[in-house]
């Protein structure tokens, strides 16, 4: 069965989510990944969005983390510190984000590009990006990738990864034991060296070479000891996400950007 | 390493003394409070103030207030933004089109952005100028900082911002908890001079109720020193108290009251309406150049008398009527998408 890059990289971080967990999404491909697996092997998994809906049962994408369908049939419409709140005292398990940039430890940029005082593009921000990953025990990253994005050097530190490197987060002062998890892309799925902290790659997806992979990279990536193929999406994966996830394809249709 | 303390201004002193002062002065009395959006703006917003405003991106967002204060040309404003969408491309076309400088400083979570439909060209361009002081936070921190003056403390701690430029271009600081000496931000209470929120439903004297998530809201009417509350619809006060347990927002925290329908257009407003994507994406074309941006506000909001005449403008009760379908899923596929490309 054919897919496309959007429809694998869903599937890959539905997979990485499991069953009876919390997990705060935005709008978009997150949104798409834990609707995917609520749908297949994660039937309760509790989704929360961080304007303050709680376990909405989505009729169809919201197009704002705020909107009406955030809390369609959900069990609670709270306040967004509430949201926050439930991540701070430990109990949400996974986030989604993304961003303009990511270094080697996982470290996010949204807030400029170039210098901060007379930025060559002002982002929107933090939002709750560095709150949810500051809180939530695991950050998935889902994202294009290419060299300018997988950067050497964040032009600004706006979400925190590893920081720089082992111990690093625990010093500053974040709860320990949480960070990034996994970055999904269209070309692999990574993790994070339980010692270096340094991102690495855990599969590439069918028919991606790893040269493709560094060429798209600009800072050292390694493998992980045992590199594997990322499983192709499923025919069942595929049929849920086309037929119930977004049968208008609002997600699965666009270019990456 | 972190340092101990952000570099970014602190626009707001959150000293407890002035923030119990300008709540002992506030009026307690209950009366009506309804007016027009012109009389309140022309009222409760001054020149310079630090202003607020209720809802998250473009969801229950009370839009008339922001257009009221591009139209009165109001100057060198303060402003809170966490998730601040719509609202912030209002208030941004107040700079560098000719009318002076309607945002000086900001409070920054998350501005420029429209979430998925893609940044504002405009905003973009007025934050790239340096024309506004910008201090980092995130939405939580800005949250909080409306929790710690609701609760009339001069600070709240918490784990956010730690070991991040965030934090270095905040004007929070690190402190050590006194009992675990464990390491935490502590937020400075914000308490704006004023606010605008948009609520269901409100009676006369300003009890409101909501419908959905409260976002910052409730925090936020309880911190600020002025409250301009806009309502889809009055309801008697009689109704209010036949169902106390609906209010969250008291009389004693509003000083205006105004009824607005479709008071959060081309915004979301959960259970009525739901948010106009096509006028947001012609917002947005249009900001993609001068010309077109200035006839757009001029079409738009500068010679419109009031809001009424702006939902007219973009298609009035037709328009209205099949947002409201929309947001009751009745024309399922009709739902808007965003305009912009993928945010990944």
């Amino acid at each position: 069965m054919t897919y496309n890059a959007i429809e694998l990289m869903i599937c890959a971080a539905a997979n990485a989510l499991e069953d009876n967990k919390l997990v705060v999404v935005g709008t978009g491909i997150p949104c798409a990944v834990a609707m995917l697996a609520q749908r297949t092997h994660a039937p309760n998994l509790t989704i929360m969005f961080e304007a303050g809906g709680v376990a909405p049962i989505l009729p169809t994408m919201p197009i704002s983390v705020g909107d009406s369908r955030t809390f369609h049939r959900g069990i609670m419409a709270t306040s967004m510190a509430e949201i926050m709140q439930f991540c701070q005292r430990g109990m949400v398990d996974y986030t989604f984000l993304g961003g303009a940039q990511i270094d080697a430890y996982g470290n996010l940029n949204s807030t400029v590009i170039g210098d901060y005082e007379r930025p060559k593009v002002r982002l929107p921000g933090s939002g709750g990006a560095c709150d949810l990953a500051s809180f939530c025990w695991r950050t998935l990253v889902v994202t294009k990738h290419d060299r300018r994005r997988f950067a050497k050097r964040l032009d600004f530190l706006t979400t925190p990864g590893y920081l720089t490197g082992p111990g690093a987060r625990e010093a500053a002062g974040l709860p320990p034991n949480t960070g990034p998890y996994r970055v999904i892309t269209d070309l692999a799925v990574m993790g994070f060296h339980p010692q270096s902290k340094r991102m690495q790659v855990l599969s590439l997806h069918p028919g991606v070479s790893w040269d493709m992979v560094a060429a798209a990279t600009e800072f050292e990536l390694h493998w992980a000891d045992t590199p594997v193929q990322t499983p192709a999406p499923t025919a069942e994966q595929l049929a849920i996400l086309r037929e119930e996830v977004d049968p208008h394809r609002y997600i699965l249709g666009r270019a990456l950007a | 390493m972190t340092s101990l303390a952000g570099r970014g201004e602190l626009f707001v002193d959150p000293s407890t003394r002035l923030c119990r002062e300008a709540f002992a002065a506030k009026s307690r009395s209950l009366t009506p409070k309804l007016t027009s959006v012109a009389q309140a703006v022309r009222e409760l917003i001054h020149d310079g103030d630090y202003l607020a405003i209720g809802g998250f991106g473009t969801n229950r967002i009370p839009t008339s207030v922001a257009h009221e204060i591009l139209r009165q040309g109001k100057q060198n404003l303060s402003f809170a933004g966490h998730t601040a969408t719509h609202d912030f491309q209002i208030l941004a076309a107040g700079n560098l089109t000719g009318r002076g400088r309607t945002l000086a400083r900001v409070d920054s979570a998350y501005i420029v952005g429209l979430e998925a439909r893609g940044l504002s060209p405009h905003a973009r361009r007025v934050m790239e100028s340096g024309d506004v002081v910008v201090t980092e936070w995130t939405n939580y921190a800005l949250a909080v900082r409306l929790q710690a003056a609701a609760m009339g403390v001069p600070f709240l701690p918490s784990k956010t911002m730690l070991g991040t430029d965030t934090f270095e271009r905040s004007a929070a600081r690190v402190i050590e908890c006194p009992f675990t000496k464990e390491r935490l931000v502590a937020l400075p209470a914000l308490s704006p001079d004023v606010a605008a929120i948009h609520v269901h439903e409100s009676d006369v004297y300003g009890n409101c109720r909501i419908r959905g998530t409260t976002v910052a809201d409730l925090d936020l009417a309880r911190a600020a020193r002025r409250v301009i509350v806009t309502c889809e619809r009055l309801i008697p006060h009689e109704e209010i108290r036949r169902e106390p347990h609906l209010t969250s927002i008291p009389f004693f925290c509003v000083d205006a009251v105004c009824e607005v329908p479709f008071g959060s257009y081309p915004g979301n407003m959960p259970g009525e309406y739901f948010s106009d994507e096509r006028h947001l994406k012609q917002w947005l074309e249009a900001e993609k150049t001068i010309e077109d941006h200035q006839k757009f506000l001029e079409h738009f909001i500068f010679s419109s008398r009031d809001f009424t005449e702006y939902l007219d403008k973009c298609g009035g009760l037709r328009r209205m009527q099949e947002l409201r379908q929309q947001e009751w899923l009745l024309q399922h596929r009709s739902v808007g998408t965003p305009a912009g490309g993928d945010r990944v």
